[in-house]
Formats: structure tokens, C-alpha cells, sequence
């Protein structure tokens, strides 16, 4: 397909939202806010739209699904961090802070549509519908991802950075030359941006204009590394211009803001006009991982600042207002979470039992003749040892 | 089969001409090149989810014109030009296969592979062994390699040792016309992901094959494996060569050069470094008690190195003299006019056949 081909379409899609194609391409000027902090709907005028870069509420009803899966997404995150200090779990990479952009990237998607996480999106992987024990697998120290990829249309969480990026411009290439409308959640991070695949997957997708949303946390530290050290750009959304692609950049702790974003993001990419960079302003409540001591880095003022923000406040506060959130809807909520967190607590307190044999079964689709005589050697170790 | 020459006769039937045409075809020697060209052809048009792509490979038919004219037979969807970044066209080819596809790909030259090794070795390798089996990623990554054609720094490198060292990938590299149809076909049709080592230098050569022949055998199932399967190039009784890829007809020249001399030498194509077949090898060197492997590329921890001490293993009572290698010296790939000092030649081999310890 040729370039201008891609023109054609960016300068048409711009033409239906009567802006021109650099004012489709660049993120609006102010990121997309819909709730204040304390759970208070925007003044229309506040919202950072502009003409092109409109979104619409969500429905009640959405709202009301997404506050459940946030609710239960932060009970999974303190249930994770609890289980790690009790030694049940080997390593967790928390998304506290991030939930709501957690929940957003996989609520926007259909039954049929593919998401690409990281190792900090267990949340978002836990809403795709990933059983929860399932999510957890690889964290508590066992050499596999722990799911079916292909049983959730999701892939394992992706340690080396921005390599998954590609993997989701792949199955959105192949569903499209099969005439299929899948839509892809490609997800990072801000450090993650500066990584070599992250350049090649936005310019992948937007050369051959598939519908890969690209999805990045902005919470402002890579580790310990903030985000002026990664880029000099004017923002992260405003690379997508340079890819020919459109960018957005959105508050990452308002979920309303979140999936109006992302549903819209979705609807676009779907009706093939190609892929699109979302930036989400967000903040990591917590070290990095359990091993991480982010007092080195980073002020505990800071931090605190970011409390007033948190994602899950704000949505229960404009629920409560809206009087959307019942207080039997609430107890339902809770009653939802506590039971996956039970779920975690009950499946991390036994041990995992892998035999050790099975690490030769799936290195290749049929052991070679090498790794039968290893897994002998090894079974052979094993049975005098029990002798 | 006689040569026929196909003249336009009005009184001949179509079908009879075509015939003709073919049986004229078949005597026509096969390039090895065109053999990959075939092969890949012949993959597309068996399998619907076989897809290439990489850089110059669609219009233009890749730089050693392996894709050649196939854009233009299938159109853009099934051949199709990738922008410039290996990483991208690897990580692309992942997801496709993970989507159903197989993807067949191209990397330009041996040392640009380089930018797209954190997919191969933390995907492509793993993808399989991480999801417990659920994900399979059938792609073939063709990477051409190897010197003697005079190739400048970054064209001539032998890299097939960083891919062998990685747990679940598959190498192969054909050294004959055609395995390089056969093997591209296997490798295709592999659950595995493979990849697929073409020495450059061979591009070129010449065999009398019938594709068409040996295309009918391959899908009917009636073609000899070569997966895990070394082919005995020569047979012999006094030592083994063991050699692969560009190095066979080295070994084979030099092994000539020995029967004048009254040595015969085994000569053992080893065709796919993953899965490694120790029966075939270790049956010949015990049988001659001598051996020397035969390689292009650097000898320090090398496949070469790898496969003296699997056959000191496994042949040591065997052995009459200490396994030898004639490989690449442990320097960077050197200039056109200097290659010829580095690459293993047949006299080097049969300099080392000298030292193998014969009896006086
Ligand atoms: C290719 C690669 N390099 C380095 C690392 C080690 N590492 C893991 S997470 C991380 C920081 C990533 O920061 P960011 O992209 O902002 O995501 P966050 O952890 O903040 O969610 C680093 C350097 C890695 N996983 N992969
Ligand atoms: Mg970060």
C-alpha cells in the first residue's frame, strides 16, 4: 500500500472532523481531563477537547462496570504487594496509581481484539478475563507465563521492553490481511518509549496503517530515571505526528477521561484508519518492584501529592454524587473483590508444583534427541535422590 | 533422460508441446538460488497462511533475487517490502505467527541480522517454552552468510553459532541444490521457528535437479527428511570430514584430491546444526577412527568446537588420533583480497588429514 494512500485516509478522516491532517495528527493542546480530582465533572470547556479531539461521556453504565473492575484491580494490587512481604509470591511490579488506565486499555476492547501488556499491566491482563492465578503465575517464580494467550486473545506480559510492541503490529497485520477487523492494545511505559522496537513498531503500523492503539503509562520514572532524562519531546502523544499517526494525551488517573479516550481510539483504529498514540499522565504509587527502594530517587512529598489524584476516590466520588453507586452496589463491588483476592491468597498459599521434567517438554514442538537424553539424565538424578 | 528441443509445429497438440517444453526444462541445470526461488513459490502457493516479507524483497526480488517475481505472481499481501529495521520485520513476523501466519523472512545480509537479535533470542527462541506449549511460532528467518564472494565488512560473516547456541531455534543450511529446495520446504512446514542459513556463495551453483519432480515427492510425503538428518556426502574409509553449508564442497574437493593419494575420506554434510544428528556423524567416525569438522566461521567456541566434543564423547574408544579442526581463524571477517588466506581450503584440510597420526 503506498504512502499516499495513508495520506488519502489521514487527510480524510481529518476532513470528517473538519480539522486539518497536522491538527488530526498532533494531541489537542491540553491532555483530555473529564473528572476533577475530587470526583467533580469538568466545565465542557475544561475537558482539553477541541474541535477533532471530541469525546463524549461514557454511558453510566460503563462507568459503573470499569469502577468494578478498578475497584477489584486495586484490592489484586495490595492483595500482590501483601502476599510478596509474606515471601508467597516471588516478585510483583505493583500498578497502584495506574489502575484506572489498567482497566481503560483492556475495557475498550472487544471479545475478538488483542492486548499486549507489560510486566506492571496485571490488572489490565486480570480484566481481559485472565483467571487471577493465572496472571500471577510468572510472578511467583514459575518458567512460564501461566495462560493461553491465544484462549484470552492476550499476550504473555512482556519483560524486555517495547519488543511486544512488534508482536502486536504482527497479529494486527495478519488480521487485516485476512480481512478481519481485530484491533490491537499495545502497551509500555514512559522510560520504554527510548527503546529501538518502540520506534519500529509505531512506524510498522503506521506504514502498513493498522489498527494498533499504542498505549503508554506516563509515570513519570523508569526505575529510578525520570522522564526528562528519556526524551526531549514536547510530550510523548506529540511523537505520533512523526509516524503520521494521531496522538493524545490523556489523564491518566480519571477513568472517565480514560475510556472516553480509549473507546474512541478503538472506534478509529477499527474503521481503518490506522493506528494511534495515547499517553496517559499517571503516577506509580509504589517502588518499582518489591526489590526497589524509590526513597532513592524520588521525594516522599512527592508521592504524597499524588494521594489527592488516586484514580479510585475519584471515580467512587462522582459515582456517589451521580448516585449511580448504591450502597448495596458498592458492597457488591467489594464483595467481588475480596473474593479474587481470596482467590490469590488461597491458590499463592500452596505450593507450585512443576515437575521438573516438563522444562524439556516445549522448548521445541517435539523434543529433539538431545533433550530426551538430558531429560533422562535428569529423572536419573531425580530417582536416586529419592532412593 | 535425451535432450529434446521444443519447436513450434502447428500439427503438435498444446499438451504435447508443453511436454516438450518441461521434459526440455528438466535438463536444464537448476541454480541453487532459483531452487530457494521455487521453494518459496511452491510454499505459497500450498499454503495460504505463508506470507514474506523483508527489505527489497517485493518489487525489486531481494538483493540476490531469491524472491524474485514472486510480488508479482501473489501481489503485495503475500510478498511484500518492509521499511528499513530487522528488530521490526522479526517482532512483525512473531506476531503474525502468533495470528496464524508464517511468515518467511529475509534479512539482507548475515551481520544486518545483528539489530533483530534480542527478538530472535528472547522471542522467537522462547515464545514457544514460555506459553507451556500453547503458542507455536512457525517462521523461517533466511539469512544468506558466509564469504567468498568477495564481500565487504558486515557481508561475509558466519553467525550461525549465536542462533545454535539458543535453546529453541532450529538451523539449518543446505549445501546442495537440492536440499535448498527441500530443506526451505521442511523449514516452512516447521512447528518450530527456523533459521535458515544460505551460503551465499552457492547462490549460483548449478545441479541437475527436476523441481518439478522433486516438488511432487515433497508434498506427497515421498522425499527423504532432512531435519536431524546429516547427509553422506562422500562415502569414504580412512577419516571423516564433517562440514556444513558453504564448507561441503571444500571438504569434497579436498576429498578428491585425497582418493588420488590413495586416502578415501567420508565426507559428511551435516544439514541442520539444530537438531544435531550424533547418530550419522558418530556411526562414520567410528567406523574410520579419524576426524576432522570442517567450517567457515571463527573456530573459538564455535559449531565446530561443538562438534569435536560431542564426537570425542561419544567416539573417544573409537579414535585413533585427536579430532581436528580446519575453521575460519579467530579475526573479523577479513578484506576480498585476503578472504582466500582465512577461509578453510582443501589443502589446509589436507594438511590436517596429514597430522591425523597414520601408522608409518
Ligand atoms: C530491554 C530492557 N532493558 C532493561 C530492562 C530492565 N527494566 C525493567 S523495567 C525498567 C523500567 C521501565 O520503565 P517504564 O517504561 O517507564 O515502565 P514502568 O516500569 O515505569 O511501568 C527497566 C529499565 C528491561 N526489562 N528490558
Ligand atoms: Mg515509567
Amino acid at each position: 500500500m503506498s504512502t499516499e494512500a495513508h495520506e488519502d485516509r489521514i487527510s480524510e478522516v481529518s476532513k470528517k472532523f473538519g480539522i486539518t491532517p497536522e491538527d488530526y495528527m498532533l494531541p489537542a493542546r491540553h491532555m483530555i481531563n473529564l473528572l476533577d480530582p475530587d470526583g467533580t465533572l469538568r466545565e465542557q470547556s475544561d475537558q482539553g477537547t477541541e474541535p477533532g479531539h471530541e469525546y463524549p461521556l461514557p454511558s453510566p453504565a460503563e462507568l459503573m462496570d470499569a469502577y468494578s473492575a478498578l475497584a477489584v484491580g486495586r484490592r489484586v494490587n495490595d492483595q500482590n504487594s501483601a502476599l510478596v512481604r509474606q515471601g508467597r509470591m516471588a516478585v510483583y511490579p505493583s500498578s497502584h496509581g495506574q489502575e484506572a488506565c489498567q482497566v481503560a486499555a483492556s475495557l475498550c476492547l472487544e471479545a475478538g481484539d488483542w492486548l499486549f501488556p507489560t510486566y506492571r499491566d496485571t490488572v489490565a491482563v486480570l480484566t481481559k478475563g485472565v483467571a487471577p492465578m493465572e496472571v500471577m503465575t510468572s510472578f511467583r517464580g514459575e518458567w512460564h507465563c501461566g495462560y493461553d494467550p491465544k484462549a484470552y486473545n492476550c499476550a504473555p506480559m512482556s519483560t524486555p521492553l517495547t519488543t511486544q510492541l512488534l508482536h502486536a503490529v504482527g497479529v494486527a497485520h495478519a488480521a487485516k490481511l485476512r480481512g478481519e477487523n481485530t484491533v490491537v492494545v499495545a502497551m509500555c511505559g514512559d522510560g520504554a518509549t527510548s527503546e529501538g522496537d518502540f520506534h519500529e513498531a509505531l512506524n510498522f503500523a503506521a506504514v502498513f496503517k493498522l489498527p494498533v492503539i499504542f498505549f503508554v503509562q506516563n509515570n513519570k520514572y523508569a526505575i529510578s530515571v525520570p522522564l526528562a532524562q528519556q526524551s526531549a519531546a514536547p510530550s510523548l502523544a506529540h511523537k505520533a505526528v512523526g509516524y503520521g499517526m494521531a496522538g493524545e494525551r490523556v489523564d491518566g488517573n480519571d477513568l472517565m477521561a480514560l475510556m472516553a479516550v480509549m473507546g474512541r481510539a478503538v472506534r478509529l483504529a477499527r474503521e481503518g484508519n490506522g493506528p494511534l498514540l495515547i499517553e496517559a499522565h499517571t503516577y506509580r504509587m509504589q517502588a518499582h518492584t518489591n526489590a526497589d527502594d524509590d526513597k532513592r530517587y524520588r521525594e516522599d512529598a512527592e508521592v504524597k501529592g499524588w494521594i489527592a489524584k488516586d484514580p479510585v476516590t475519584r471515580m467512587q466520588a462522582y459515582l456517589d454524587d451521580a448516585g449511580l453507586l448504591t450502597e448495596a452496589a458498592q458492597a457488591k463491588i467489594t464483595e467481588r473483590a475480596e473474593s479474587v483476592a481470596k482467590k490469590l491468597r488461597d491458590g499463592m498459599n500452596q505450593d507450585a508444583d512443576t515437575p521438573p521434567s516438563e522444562l524439556f517438554e516445549h522448548v521445541f514442538a517435539s523434543k529433539t534427541t538431545q533433550l530426551a537424553e538430558q531429560q533422562a539424565l535428569l529423572a536419573d538424578e531425580l530417582a536416586r535422590e529419592e532412593a | 533422460m535425451t535432450a529434446t528441443t521444443s519447436r513450434v509445429n502447428p500439427n503438435v497438440s498444446d499438451a504435447t508441446a508443453r511436454a516438450a517444453a518441461q521434459a526440455a526444462n528438466e535438463n536444464q541445470p537448476v541454480t541453487f538460488g532459483k531452487a530457494l526461488n521455487t521453494a518459496l513459490a511452491d510454499a505459497l502457493v500450498a499454503n495460504d497462511s505463508v506470507v514474506i516479507f523483508g527489505e527489497d524483497v517485493g518489487t525489486l526480488g531481494g538483493v540476490f533475487r531469491i524472491t524474485d517475481g514472486l510480488t508479482e505472481r501473489f501481489g503485495t499481501d503475500r510478498c511484500f517490502d518492509t521499511p528499513l529495521a530487522e528488530s521490526g520485520i522479526v517482532g512483525m513476523a512473531i506476531g503474525m505467527a502468533i495470528n496464524e501466519m508464517r511468515p518467511v523472512i529475509e534479512m539482507q545480509f548475515d551481520a544486518f541480522a545483528y539489530p533483530a537479535f534480542e527478538q530472535i533470542a528472547s522471542h522467537v527462541a522462547k515464545m514457544h517454552n514460555r506459553t507451556r506449549g500453547n503458542v507455536e511460532l512457525p517462521m523461517v528467518i533466511r539469512i544468506p552468510y558466509a564469504g567468498g564472494v568477495g564481500g565487504v565488512e558486515h557481508h561475509c560473516d558466519s553467525s550461525e553459532a549465536y542462533y545454535a547456541h539458543t535453546p529453541g531455534l532450529k538451523v539449518f543450511t543446505p549445501a546442495t541444490v537440492k536440499d535448498a529446495y527441500l530443506m526451505l520446504r521442511e523449514a516452512i512446514d516447521s512447528p518450530d521457528p527456523v533459521v535458515f542459513f544460505e551460503p551465499k556463495k552457492l547462490y549460483w551453483s548449478k545441479e541437475q535437479v527436476d523441481l518439478a519432480a522433486l516438488a511432487a515427492e515433497y508434498e506427497a510425503k515421498r522425499a527423504a527428511r532432512t531435519e536431524g538428518s546429516a547427509r553422506i556426502a562422500r562415502a569414504g574409509s580412512d577419516a571423516t570430514l564433517i562440514t556444513y553449508g558453504p564448507s561441503v564442497s571444500t571438504a569434497m574437493e579436498a576429498a578428491k584430491l585425497a582418493a588420488e593419494e590413495g586416502i578415501s575420506l567420508e565426507v559428511i554434510d551435516i544439514r541442520t546444526i539444530v537438531p544435531f544428528d550424533d547418530e550419522t556423524v558418530c556411526a562414520s567416525v567410528r567406523k574410520t577412527g579419524r576426524a576432522i569438522v570442517v567450517a567457515e566461521a571463527q573456530g573459538f567456541v564455535s559449531v565446530a568446537s561443538e562438534i569435536v566434543a560431542r564426537v570425542q564423547e561419544r567416539c573417544f574408544h573409537s579414535l585413533a588420533a585427536p579430532v581436528l579442526r580446519v575453521t575460519g581463524f579467530d579475526i573479523p571477517y577479513p578484506a576480498p583480497t585476503l578472504e582466500k588466506y582465512n577461509l578453510p581450503s582443501a589443502e589446509r584440510i589436507l594438511d590436517a588429514v596429514d597430522q591425523l597420526q597414520w601408522e608409518a
